[in-house]
């Protein structure tokens, strides 16, 4: 096949929208300051809430309980540490989650475990998914907060999220939900799935970076996290940025609008992938292969290392992601792959591709005749490689 | 790209790089857990290594490092060879991330293993000459 450009790297980040961009133009001449009482603070103002209303309707809670962020990030530390600060005072001081989260969950809990709260992280075992036996035995008279993942940003496995919702409700304990990577595959219902708290960041379904928000449930009482001004009803202070807050509105209506074909005709080129990849012998598949996001394909390869695999990848235009302790930036590889149960020298082979809506079926098909020659070429290096191969005789 | 031009010359198209069936050195450094191992195979004729292969796992900047250590060490002497630092490795390539440095410190190590394995073949303690090559297990593998 002819040379492409292939962006495989999806839960990383994604490309904005036309429709995104149309919004978000539009709104770049809203320069008044929505806290200003003039038209044309007005204007600013009118344009945020149409945004809160459309991210409220994807997510089917009222437009009052949407709070705008910085980002992901943000909204998983407000809500962990806003709703530690008041869990405290009632002497609830002890928080479950899992072992896989997102850095901005775990870091956040690793904060707390410094000012005196204990914290368990639940097993995800070798599918990656949470057990909702295990989560209901982790629970103890103190315990006042559960924070899940909706699905895995690396492995894309999906948490029994409504399960989880339905016994923290009936045992009064306050039920975090990071949703990043599952809003725009999977349908959200804060209602029906019983979640108090739920973190979106836009850039991952066609928005700008640096926006994203946080749904706090009425009646449920946290702490700010950003002191200041009054804006987002007293609850998240700061100038609000109007433009990337409209285009989040519109990635937010266009997420949740036909997601079961979108999943259906997504999975169906992601199980192409995944079965031509594992036709590379010693490879495998991370994490269930049905109770996965659409998207998401994250693969190992024995004998070889994730950066160098990385590399040849993009020589070929094709952009993915590995959890390499290289490209983790720290010694150990990946945290997800680990807690999965993989050995550490095969996390560092690791391949997370990551498609969406735009990846065509010859992009799977470049992808798979460009694969297996770089991992044939890269373990004919390896001296590791060597002594597997030394080792099956 | 975190890569300068030459490392990523080296991590495409990398030099000496296979084995040699019948080497007078072999050398092995680094290990499966931490994410790289170099193999540095080495053949000697009166002093002077006259060729040299390698094998490596490891990252863009562990093959690059391996393949420009090679280019480096290949037609001088054994002398000269174990005088190539680390630092030199690093320059050569027009630098490295910080995170990197590691690697350049596997590369030096790998071909020291390789001229100990050399000596230990011809019945020479190497350590008072080429000294002791850390392990990973001593935590100096990054």
């Amino acid at each position: 096949m002819e040379k492409r450009f292939v962006y495989a790297d999806n839960a990383a980040t994604t490309k904005i929208s036309p429709a995104v961009k149309q919004a978000m133009i539009g709104a770049l001449d809203l320069y008044g300051n929505p806290s200003s009482l003039y038209a044309l603070g007005d204007q600013a103002k009118a344009a945020i809430e149409k945004a809160r209303e459309q991210c409220a309707k994807a997510i089917g809670c009222a437009p009052a309980e949407v709070f705008f962020t910085s980002g992901g990030t943000e909204a998983d530390n407000w809500a962990i540490k806003g709703a530690a600060a008041r869990l405290r005072k009632k002497g609830k001081t002890h928080i479950i989650s899992t072992a896989f989260e997102h850095h901005a969950v775990l870091h956040t809990l690793q904060a707390l475990e410094k000012q005196g709260f204990s914290v368990t992280l639940l097993p995800v075992h070798e599918n990656g998914i949470v057990r909702v036996e295990e989560l209901k035995d982790a629970i103890r008279p103190e315990t006042g907060l559960v924070s899940v993942m909706f699905a895995n940003n690396e492995i894309g496995t999906i948490q029994p999220v409504a399960e989880i919702g339905a016994i923290c409700r009936e045992r009064g304990i306050l039920f975090h939900v990071d949703a990043v990577q599952a809003i725009g595959s999977l349908p959200v219902d804060v209602q029906a799935q019983n979640i108090d708290l739920l973190s979106v960041s836009g850039h991952k379904i066609h928005a700008v970076k640096g926006i994203g928000f946080l749904y706090i449930r009425r009646g449920v009482a946290i702490d700010n996290l950003i002191d200041g001004g009054a804006q987002e009803r007293g609850r998240r202070a700061g100038t609000e940025n109007v433009p990337a807050i409209v285009g989040l509105g519109k990635a937010m209506e266009l997420a949740a609008t036909g997601i079961a074909d979108r999943a259906e005709k997504i999975a169906a080129l992601r199980d192409r992938l995944i079965a031509g990849a594992l036709q590379i012998e010693r490879s495998r598949l991370n994490g269930d292969a049905k109770n996965r996001l659409c998207g998401n394909a994250n693969l190992c390869f024995e004998g070889i290392e994730g950066e160098s695999l990385l590399l040849m990848l993009d020589m070929q235009g094709i952009c993915a992601s590995s959890g390499s302790a290289c490209t983790s930036g720290s010694l150990d590889p990946s945290h997800v792959l680990l807690a999965i149960g993989l050995p550490h020298e095969i996390a560092h082979g690791s391949l997370r591709v990551t498609i969406n809506e735009e990846t065509t079926k010859e992009d799977i098909d470049y992808i798979l005749e460009k694969l297996p020659p770089i991992v044939e070429r890269l373990r004919s290096m390896s001296p590791l490689w060597e002594r597997i191969k030394s080792e099956e005789k | 790209m975190m890569y300068t031009q030459q490392v990523m010359d080296h991590f495409t198209n990398p030099r000496n790089v296979g084995e040699i069936p019948d080497a007078d050195g072999i050398g092995e450094v680094g290990n499966a857990k931490c994410g790289d191992i170099m193999k540095m195979y080495i053949k000697v004729d009166n002093d002077v290594i006259t060729d040299v292969k390698f094998k490596t796992y490891g990252c863009g900047s562990a093959i690059a490092t391996s393949s420009i250590a090679t280019e480096m060490i290949k037609g001088h002497t054994i002398k000269e060879a174990l005088e190539l630092s680390n630092q030199a490795v690093v320059e050569a390539l027009g630098g490295l991330p910080a995170h990197k440095i590691h690697c350049s410190v596997l590369a030096e190590q790998s071909i020291k293993a390789a001229i100990s394995d050399y000596y230990q073949k011809n019945g020479i303690d190497p350590e008072p000459i080429v000294g002791k090559i850390p392990t990973c297990e001593d935590g100096h593998c990054h």
